[in-house]
């Protein structure tokens, strides 16, 4: 998962100090593993480095985390076409597509059409490995049927998250 | 006309039950020899989109174009002609007929076409050995398992050579082995005849026999990026 484009969109809906911004990725996403300091303000300047944010006022007082950051126009259009370029179908994507789900939902954006972009990746993979097993020997076969299997577990997670859109956009927003 | 090298063609496609559209919103070619796989959730309006393609029921609003017929002003009585003589159906079941034996099932398209029995039959033939099904010939849909009874409407679908093939969940009652046999053999004839089919699934592992999806969401049908 792209802890980067994460905080990124986090900061859409308006400037955020770091100490905020690690609050609110640990509650979204951080269930498991909720982000450390140092892995904001590392994140934080890189992203100043590109400049997709920009320091948007200092507090009184020392300290990273008094840093108010704020998104630029570059940041938008780097995170809307983060959301926009379907995942490389592979295991555990999961963290990543919930977390992509989301931040378009919290950013007012199309998830349901970000779901339907990934389902047509993944099953173009799916075609190729449906092809390959055409003209393959027993052993081909599965072996893509094993990945086809996976793929398709993936599918059906994208679909029961699309019939679930509007009760997790009430959930995120609240 | 439709542009050239499109077979079926659907335009602004709308059809209401009562106050509630089913299909709302379909603009879309298919062409020769393609396999399209229609997607989405259930209620969505794949069914309603897949009859009104094939001219079972007429859109509310909008043109289904077939070749050079316009479907959709079509009368009654050319309408169920052409179905017969150039669509080809699979559905998930109840399909066959109870009384007849699976050749003669096979053969019905053909008879109604005018065809005499024994070339119809021998031609039926053909199409149950390709499907792997030519020895249960003899029996009557009821003493037959679910995944050949599916094989032998596969093969009456083919057996007319009709152009476009239209299936809604052909697998549905099958086990994923036999739906994938089911589904190779359908798209594999398909491609020798250039056929085009037109398949309503809510697997992906049978979706994944077509070159590209169209997606229906609540009643609006959207062509999402192919792969051919
Ligand atoms: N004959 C009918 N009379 C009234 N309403 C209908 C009729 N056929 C379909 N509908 C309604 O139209 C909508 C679309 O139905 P349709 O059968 O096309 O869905 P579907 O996508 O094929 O669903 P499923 O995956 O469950 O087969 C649904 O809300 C359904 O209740
Ligand atoms: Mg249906």
């Amino acid at each position: 998962m792209s802890i980067g484009h994460t905080l990124l969109g986090l900061l859409e809906s308006g400037p955020r100090h770091g100490y905020d911004l690690k609050r609110a990725f640990d509650e979204h996403f951080g269930h498991d593993r909720p982000l450390h300091y140092g892995q904001v303000y590392s994140t934080m300047s890189r992203l100043l480095k590109h400049g997709l944010v920009e320091v948007d006022g200092v507090e009184a007082g020392a300290g990273p985390e008094r840093k108010r950051y704020a998104i630029t126009d570059a940041g938008v259009t780097d995170v809307a076409q983060w959301l926009a370029r379907p995942e490389k179908p592979e295991p555990y994507l999961q963290s990543t597509l919930y977390t992509k789900v989301v931040l378009a939902l919290l950013t007012g954006r199309n998830a349901a059409e970000l779901l339907d972009t990934q389902r047509t990746e993944h099953l173009r993979l799916m075609r190729g490995l449906t092809e390959r097993k055409r003209g393959g020997d027993l052993a081909d076969q599965l072996i893509c049927d094993h990945a086809l299997f996976h793929l398709e577990a993936d599918l059906r997670w994208l679909e029961l998250t699309a019939a679930r859109l509007d009760r997790l956009a009430e959930a995120v927003r609240t | 006309m439709t542009p050239p090298g499109s077979l079926l063609e659907a335009r602004t496609l709308h059809k209401s039950y009562g106050p509630t559209p089913a299909l709302d919103g379909a603009d879309f070619t298919i062409h020769p020899g393609e396999v399209v796989a229609v997607m989405g959730p259930s209620g969505s309006g794949k069914s309603t989109l897949l009859h009104c393609l094939a001219g079972i029921i007429r859109p509310d609003s909008g043109t289904v174009r077939y070749g050079e017929h316009n479907l959709t002003t079509m009368n009654d009585a050319r309408r169920s002609a052409l179905r017969r003589s150039d669509f080809g159906f699979v559905f998930q079941f109840g399909q066959l007929v109870p009384e007849l034996t699976c050749v003669e099932n096979v053969a019905l398209p053909l008879r109604l076409a005018g065809a005499k029995r024994a070339a119809a039959e021998a031609r039926s033939l053909e199409w149950m050995e390709r499907l792997e099904v030519a020895e249960i010939g003899a029996k009557r849909p009821g003493e037959v398992s679910g995944g050949q009874g599916q094989r032998i409407a596969v093969a009456r679908a083919l057996a007319g050579a009709p152009r476009v093939i239209f299936a809604d969940e052909p697998t549905g009652a099958l086990d994923s082995l036999n739906g994938e046999r089911v589904m190779a053999l359908l798209t594999e004839a398909a491609r020798d005849t250039n056929a085009a089919v037109v398949l309503v699934t809510h697997e992906a592992r049978v979706a994944a026999y077509s070159d590209r999806e169209i997606v229906v969401r609540d009643g609006v049908a959207r062509e999402m990026a192919g792969t051919v």
